[in-house]
């Protein structure tokens, strides 16, 4: 399968170098990879940075839709009120001083055959290899009756910005006594934990600001990420605040009404004062585009190259890519960007890229002062990923409260150190 | 066609042995998500750029065996054996 992959991407892409190889050495030094990258979030920014780091005769475009990017990670606590959304932004200024050539623009056509990248404004951007790190796109129309009007009146907020402010903003104004409604979606999605930590964070807002209130979580799963810890927290901290509906008990949301704030399940219908909707989701729509998406809506890769196993010379990181067991998220968006940046030196040189070892924690709060984490190393087995027997785990269930503080400030310390290696 | 595609993949980087930083060992990459490889960063989770790679292999052993506790690194290191461990932390000593 690899050596096929190369030899088409070889014919494909490199007709013009394979003839080149018959001039003088001196004249082919000259040439330089190119490699552009779309997306400036977790994955983009970090493997434009990585491979610029590794090799930096290469040429790295990055391609990013906004000159400012909101990371997701904590934003549940800028909806909470905990926190402010400037906290969550960052610049590329120290992208570009890395001798990444960074591009705010949007990427419109992605030409396989070719190999380059179209602009919204018309520019086309060669590549020998590209990687794509569009992180999702909300499936809009899978959950009847959302659609990106509906998500003006019921935010998703799971991309963050403007709907992460929307969402507080209707928590704020919304009287004490309001009942609060979220629906989180059947698997797999952005952040698997990320809805019960903002179901903790809304609780929590509730339980301090409009004690009468209450949140209603209704969940097409039964099962979900940290769940044990998650449920004991909420026995402890939220009993008359939080509510959560599993699918066995009738909480998958068959569609939703915008005009009157109404989650509709097979059992009955719930009114809102705030609606949250986490709706179904898919890669990014420039996956699509450049046909590394398949039905599901997300990418087959490689695990070792992260190379797309649809389209030659495509690398698809991040929340985009199936690469179960592995989570979506920023850390694993991390992991994935070194590994495919340092593949991606080794395919320009000849090399074969050594299978590679990949790490994930994923920190979750469960109020102030109460931190839990899931972690897990991942190793390639039978051209997939998959978790090294005996490793990682969540936080003991029995942790004492110094515990879990260590594992707040934890958070708070993985997401500044995090941000600094990728955008500082 | 082997030979052709190295010598093709050559040509588009002049001199792919001078890569600027080596490839870290397998496994390496990642820790800098949490562990901050600015030395003047402000955080408390311990500095491990530049440090001696004896103590990693200790402190990555320990963590394991659960003689010394920690929050996450524990679960951590039980993905990594000793012999995984030790060219990280040779590679981590050179990172200053």
């Amino acid at each position: 399968m690899s050596t096929r992959r190369t030899r088409r991407d070889f014919l494909c892409g490199s007709a013009a170098i394979a003839s080149s190889t018959l001039l003088p050495m001196p004249a082919i030094a000259q040439a330089a990879a190119k490699v552009v990258v779309i997306g400036g979030g977790f994955g983009g920014a970090t493997v434009a940075r990585a491979l610029k780091a590794a090799e930096p005769k290469i040429q790295v475009t990055l391609i990013e839709s906004n000159a400012t990017f909101t990371a997701c990670p904590f934003s549940n606590e800028v909806i909470a009120g905990m926190r402010e959304i400037g906290a969550q932004q960052f610049g590329y200024d120290k992208v570009r001083a890395a001798g990444v050539n960074v591009v705010i623009g949007t990427a419109t056509v992605v030409d396989q055959t070719g190999k380059s990248v179209r602009l919204a404004d018309g520019a086309t951007l060669p590549y020998d290899r590209l990687v794509l790190s569009p992180g999702i796109d909300i499936r809009w129309g899978a959950l009847p009756g959302y659609d990106e009007a509906a998500a003006a009146k019921m935010p998703h907020a799971w991309k963050a910005g403007e709907q992460t402010m929307l969402l507080r903003r209707q928590l704020e104004a919304m009287e004490d006594g309001g009942l609060v409604v979220m629906s989180s979606p059947a698997n797999p999605f952005r952040c698997p934990p990320g809805p019960y930590e903002r179901a903790n964070l809304i609780a929590h807002y509730l339980k301090t600001k409009k004690p009468k209130s209450k949140l209603l979580v209704l969940d097409a799963k039964d099962q979900f990420s940290k769940q044990g810890l998650f449920q004991k927290a909420w026995k402890e901290l939220y009993p008359n605040h939080l509510e959560w509906v599993s699918l066995s008990n009738g909480g998958k949301v068959v569609s939703v009404d915008a005009a009157t704030n109404t989650f509709t399940t097979d059992f009955g219908k719930h009114t809102a004062k705030v609606g949250n909707v986490i709706p179904p989701q898919k890669a990014g729509h420039i996956a699509d585009l450049a046909g590394v998406s398949n039905n599901t809506g997300w990418c087959p890769i490689d695990p070792v190259t992260f190379e797309s196993k649809q389209v030659p010379g495509i690398h698809v990181i991040g929340d985009a890519t199936i690469a179960a067991p592995m989570p979506k998220s920023g850390f694993a968006a991390y992991s994935q960007a070194k590994v495919a940046a340092f593949a991606i030196v080794k395919l320009f040189a000849g090399e074969q890229p050594s299978p590679p070892r990949l790490l994930n924690t994923c920190y979750s709060l469960v109020g102030p002062d109460y931190g839990i984490s899931v972690v897990n190393v991942y190793r390639t087995a039978n051209g997939a990923l998959a978790e090294v027997e005996g490793s990682g785990g969540v936080s003991p269930a029995d942790a004492s409260p110094d515990f879990r503080k260590s594992e707040a400030i934890y958070a708070e310390a993985w997401f500044r150190t995090i941000t600094g290696e990728v955008w500082g | 066609m082997r030979a052709a595609i190295v010598v093709a993949a050559l040509a588009l980087l002049s001199s792919p042995a001078s890569a600027a930083s080596p490839e870290p060992p397998n496994g390496a990459a990642a820790c800098s998500a949490c562990h901050s490889t600015n030395a003047a960063a402000q955080t408390p989770v311990p500095k491990i750029y530049g440090r001696s790679a004896d103590e990693i292999v200790a402190a990555m052993a320990a963590f394991r065996s659960g003689q010394r506790p920690s929050t996450v690194m524990g679960r951590i290191a039980k993905g990594y054996t000793d012999d995984e461990i030790r060219p990280i932390a040779a590679w981590l000593a050179t990172q200053k």
